[in-house]
């Protein structure tokens, strides 16, 4: 995916020079391994900063809600995805944007990456296709980068953007016959006992520090309901009860909309699966309204609509 | 002590679950005393936080009830509401947060009197089978 890198330089200078575009989105390369970070890039000057490589998981989508320029934005599968969410959400107009497509080979997670170095600190990272060298201090290893790929790009089947102005490359080959729920399942198969030490255990590390709330691009809301005080929804302590509604809401809250970009996961400083809560709801949506986020530009998010006769079995 | 009761927060919609509560206490039907009622203008109106709320602060059971699809005296409210009610109840229940019995949901029109004290026992009886509440309890601060 390195080959990007040209392309988003050549696309920055084009869009910023012509004036098509008053911003560039992207990365830049971090100050450390595997850590690339979001880039706005305003001037020419600057666009040869921009990078790219299997270490660009951020979901850029978070960048564009209540955006009054005109912005051009690298986006892969998922990127795109919640671009079209925020399309149908009024975040921001179709013309005020110009989309970087970027089909996706998925993104690298680095955590078990670091977990595999046992404790070396890595240098320098390189990566040419199918591998990722790693360097640091008297050591040198060798990643497959498929093995290391992020838990949910493993699973992706919406690799190539569904919205784009031009193609950073060739679209990729999107994964066939993918199980995206087997972890669900299991779940739903525990008693009900299991499954609540299961969610309890999950999220005991939680600092709240809503690091994975931040890293959302959904979470845009001008007051998050964490921070309402009157009334005061969800406690602010880290009791429990307070971490758990923290969660469920959280969860809730992108029912119909979470595109399954990971940045949540991603984000969390002590690497708690939080994808375990919305992943349930993204198969429920799926099983009940037959509805995939950000797939579709002309269709409702389903809990923004309903139809006349929506399965309610649960209800007397 | 005696016997244990559960208490059971209803939220119910003004234009007619709340009516037929009204109805049936008017019509001399009985059902045991279990239900705190709380009148909400619709369905539509119940934030998840609330049911949330009423559990974290100790209820046994929660029971929400609008008008039937299709009466909804603002048209709609009751149908949005469905897909929410469907999605919450499946990850109240995904999340171990509320064990079955506990939550339930009723449709019924101010002139159902009878459906409302029938869904009422129902209601009470399934929560007394699924016992005090034991998950999702805030534990209060304690006051001398
Ligand atoms: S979720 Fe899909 S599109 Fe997004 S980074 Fe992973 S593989 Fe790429
Ligand atoms: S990022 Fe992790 S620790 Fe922080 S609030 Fe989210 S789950 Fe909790």
């Amino acid at each position: 995916m390195r080959e990007y890198t040209e392309r988003i330089r050549e696309a920055a200078k084009r869009l910023l020079s012509e004036q098509r575009v008053d911003t560039v989105i992207g990365f830049r390369r971090g100050t450390v391994p595997f850590m690339n970070e979001p880039f706005l890039v305003k001037s020419v000057d600057q666009v040869d900063q921009l990078y790219w490589d299997s270490n660009c998981g951020i979901n850029l989508a978070n960048y564009l809600p209540k955006r009054t320029d005109r912005v051009a934005v690298v986006a892969k599968g998922c990127d795109s995805r919640n671009i079209v969410v925020h399309l149908l959400e009024n975040q921001i107009k179709r013309d005020q944007l110009y989309i970087l497509g970027a089909p996706c080979r998925g993104m690298v997670d680095k955590r078990r990456m670091m977990a595999d170095l046992k404790g070396k600190e890595p240098l320098h990272a390189e990566e040419n296709g199918k591998e990722i060298k790693v360097s640091g201090r008297g050591f040198q290893v060798t990643f497959d980068r498929q093995t290391y790929l992020q838990s949910n790009c493993a699973i992706c089947t919406h690799r190539n953007p569904v919205v784009y102005d031009e193609l950073l490359g060739d679209p990729v080959e999107e994964q066939q016959g993918v199980d995206r729920y087997p972890d669900v399942r299991r779940i739903e198969a525990m008693s009900v006992d299991e499954r609540w030490r299961y969610f309890q255990e999950l999220i005991a590390p939680c600092i709240r520090c809503y690091a994975c709330r931040n890293a959302c691009p959904l979470c845009y809301c001008p007051t998050c309901f964490v921070d309402e005080s009157r009334p005061q929804w969800v406690g602010k302590t880290i009791d429990p009860t307070d971490t758990l509604t923290f969660h469920f809401l959280r969860a809730y809250h992108v029912a119909g909309r979470c595109t399954d970009c990971g940045s949540c996961e991603r984000a969390c400083p002590v690497g708690i699966e939080v994808r375990k809560f919305t992943k349930k709801l993204e198969k429920e949506v799926k099983e009940l309204y037959g509805y995939e986020a950000g797939v579709t530009p002309d269709q409702r998010p389903p809990l923004d609509t309903f139809k006349p006769g929506d399965p309610e079995p649960f209800i007397k | 002590m005696s016997e244990w009761e559960p208490k059971i927060v209803a939220f119910l919609c003004n234009w007619c679950s709340y009516g037929a509560a009204d109805l049936a206490g008017v019509s001399r039907l009985q059902y045991p005393a279990n239900i705190r009622i709380i009148r909400v203008p619709c369905s539509g109106r119940v934030n998840p936080k609330f049911i949330l709320a009423a559990f974290r602060s100790g209820a046994d059971g929660v029971w929400v009830s609008g008008c039937h699809p299709g009466d909804c005296h603002y048209i709609e409210g009751n149908l949005y509401a469905r897909r929410k009610f469907a999605l919450l109840n499946s990850q109240l229940e995904y999340t171990g947060i509320v064990e079955p019995g506990r939550l339930h949901f009723s449709w019924i029109s101010s002139a159902e009197a009878t459906k409302f004290a029938e869904v009422a026992r129902g209601v009470i009886d399934a929560v007394k089978a699924a016992g005090p509440a034991r998950h999702f309890i805030k534990k209060q601060a304690e006051v001398a």
